[in-house]
């Protein structure tokens, strides 16, 4: 009856979020005084022994060559398998892409409740229940889950990483790998960005930077940051930035530590996507902006006079530190 | 060929938030609704964009829902649905609901079936997952591109820092977000034309549920915004490393 935290890679290196994951569910374990193990599906570049100091006690690591690409189906049949053998009743994904392709699919597969988008963990007092984010990041729901098999996604950003001085035994687990219906054609890779969903602080552009040639005042701030770049919906409507950038109810919703908003006005539907975001600064020229109501810290001022100057003491800050 | 698209009703995103009935339920007094951003922006759209370009597809609507729902399925109607099915029932889960469609789906032999990549009131995106494994067909979430060729349909989805182009032979489910279509406004003829489309009402089928919602909850509010000077943002910098402890 252990707890099964699902670990995702990019590029064969394990995610943060999947740190986060491990945290999570090893806490879990602790509460259900059982054992966090990990799983692991494709190929490594990674060493996997450092999911023992996140209170993982055994990663279970799947290589095998006919895992080629990630297709939902054969990677849902693959854990599926694993989560029989290893007679896992808790399984834990970070709430990401691959997860929203595999966690549904895997909550059918094994009658398993899901609860995707969870933000605490959950209460065990009364039956098994998980608090999860609704209406884009509007309100909480507490969501009870039914079942015996109980499957939680967690939104990046939402739990902090417990680090701890434990270890992880690793052993290989043979999989029966069905063949993928999914042919892959293209990859185009945006190399370099830092993924927004995962960013610890976000530098976000909207229309009141003028244009895309403005866009150097947002970017300059990020790098001297080490933030991940994000725009309101207008913005990447009318193209001044990619679509992936777009935050907000019909976008995608962040939770960082840092969100700082240049010239967005702080619509509803842009607030519903960031007002989980820990810190919120905002700039913004006009004071009745209602951005500020939702701010901790605001300027009202002109984005092309101030923002610089930001740019300019954060690296001196860094150079100092 | 037929193409699925699976609408949600759900409260319009200026909607105030809010909870009745000791915090149990949505507060619908006021609410108006509107058919899921991502369902109708980019699912039914490009559905019907594809249908511009080749007439013989047809374009059938689903939704699970009380009568309540028929307004926002008229209007998916009228910005060039087909017709209609209505699945006569309250949302009980996310997976009471892909069992209603999955069902559905299979007695109306689609080859494709599109939902949008989650719901603005529940978030839960689950649900085309949910009905790719009960019908043990392939999934593709997050797809900003669609294009039909011959019995293939190449798909175009987002993956963390980049997009990935695939190939799949229908049948198959697709989740969309941005980049697929534009929103588009129905047209006078559209909505004439849309009230004599067929609306097929059906029962639901027997399902359990594997969850259930307990109660909701507002976050706190924030406590005040601290302003700074426009003449001395260094001071903004400052409070981000001394105060906030953000950088
Ligand atoms: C169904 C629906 C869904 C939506 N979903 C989203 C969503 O997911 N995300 C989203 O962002 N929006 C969404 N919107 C749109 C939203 O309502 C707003 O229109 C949008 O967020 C406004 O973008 P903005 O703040 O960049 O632009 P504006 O509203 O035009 O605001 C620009 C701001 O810049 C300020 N400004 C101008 N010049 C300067 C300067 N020199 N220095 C400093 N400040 C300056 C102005 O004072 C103003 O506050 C949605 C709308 C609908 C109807």
């Amino acid at each position: 009856m252990s707890v099964l935290i699902f670990i995702d890679q990019a590029e064969g290196i394990i995610k943060k979020s999947s740190f986060e994951a491990a945290s999570y569910g090893a806490q879990i374990a602790i509460s259900m005084g059982t054992s966090a193990e990990a799983i692991v599906v494709g190929k490594t570049q990674d060493d996997l022994n450092k999911l023992g100091s996140y209170g993982i006690t055994k990663v279970h690591y799947i290589e095998d060559t006919n895992i080629k690409n990630y297709d939902a189906q054969v990677y849902t049949k693959i854990i599926g398998d694993a989560i029989e053998a290893i007679g896992a009743t808790v399984i834990i994904f970070s709430n990401n892409t691959s997860a929203k392709a595999i966690a549904p699919r895997l909550s059918v597969r094994l009658k398993a409740g899901l609860v995707s988008g969870a933000i605490a963990l959950p209460d065990m007092s009364n039956g098994f229940v998980v608090k999860k984010s609704v209406f884009s990041g509007k309100a909480f729901a507490q969501v009870s889950i039914l079942t015996a098999k109980k499957i939680i996604s967690l939104n990046p950003n939402s739990f902090n990483i417990i680090k701890g001085d434990g270890t992880a035994e690793i052993v290989a687990m043979a999989a029966n790998v069905p063949s993928s219906k999914i042919e892959v054609t293209a990859i185009n890779k945006i190399t370099g960005e830092i993924p927004l969903g995962e960013a610890d602080i976000v530098v976000s552009g909207g229309r009141g930077l003028k244009g895309p040639e403005n866009w150097n005042l947002v970017t300059d701030l990020a790098t001297a940051l080490g933030a991940a770049t994000a725009c309101s919906r207008p913005v990447a409507d009318i193209h001044w930035r990619p679509h992936h950038e777009h935050v907000g109810q019909t976008g995608l919703a962040i939770a960082p530590n840092l969100y700082i908003a240049i010239g967005i006005s702080g619509a509803i539907q842009h607030l519903a996507g960031v007002n989980r975001s820990k810190t919120i600064v905002v700039i913004n020229k006009d004071p009745e902006a209602p951005f500020f109501k939702a701010a901790d810290y605001g300027i009202v001022g002109d984005a092309f006079e101030v923002v610089p100057k930001i740019t300019a003491a954060v690296k001196k800050l860094k150079d100092i530190s | 060929m037929k193409i699925l698209i699976c609408i949600s009703k759900t409260p319009d995103t200026t909607a105030k938030i809010a909870f009745a009935e000791n915090n149990t339920k949505f507060a619908t007094d006021g609410v108006q609704w509107i058919i899921n951003p991502y369902d109708e922006w980019y699912a039914l759209v490009r559905a019907i964009e594809l249908k511009e370009k080749d007439p013989s597809i047809e374009l059938h609507l689903i939704n699970v829902g009380s009568a309540d729902s028929e307004p926002i399925i008229r209007k998916a109607l009228a910005l060039g649905g087909d017709e209609a099915i209505r699945i006569n029932s309250d949302s009980a889960d996310s997976f009471f609901v892909a069992a209603q469609i999955a069902h559905a789906a299979k007695e109306g032999a689609y080859d494709l079936i599109l939902t949008g990549k989650e719901t603005i009131d529940y978030n839960g995106s689950s649900i085309g997952g949910m009905i790719a494994e009960i019908l043990d067909l392939p999934f593709i979430s997050h797809a900003i591109k669609l294009d039909n060729e011959g019995s293939d349909s190449i798909v175009t989805r987002e993956i963390e820092g980049g997009e990935e182009t695939n190939k799949v032979s229908m049948p198959l489910i697709i989740s969309c977000q941005k980049g697929m279509a534009e929103q588009r406004i129905p047209n006078m003829k559209g909505i004439m034309g849309a009230r004599t489309k067929p609306l097929k009402v059906l029962e639901p089928i027997e399902c359990e549920t594997l969850t259930s919602i307990v109660s909701f909850d507002l976050p706190p509010a924030k406590s005040g915004v601290k302003l700074i000077s426009p003449d001395n943002p260094e001071e903004l910098v400052r409070l981000l490393h001394e105060e906030s402890k953000s950088i």
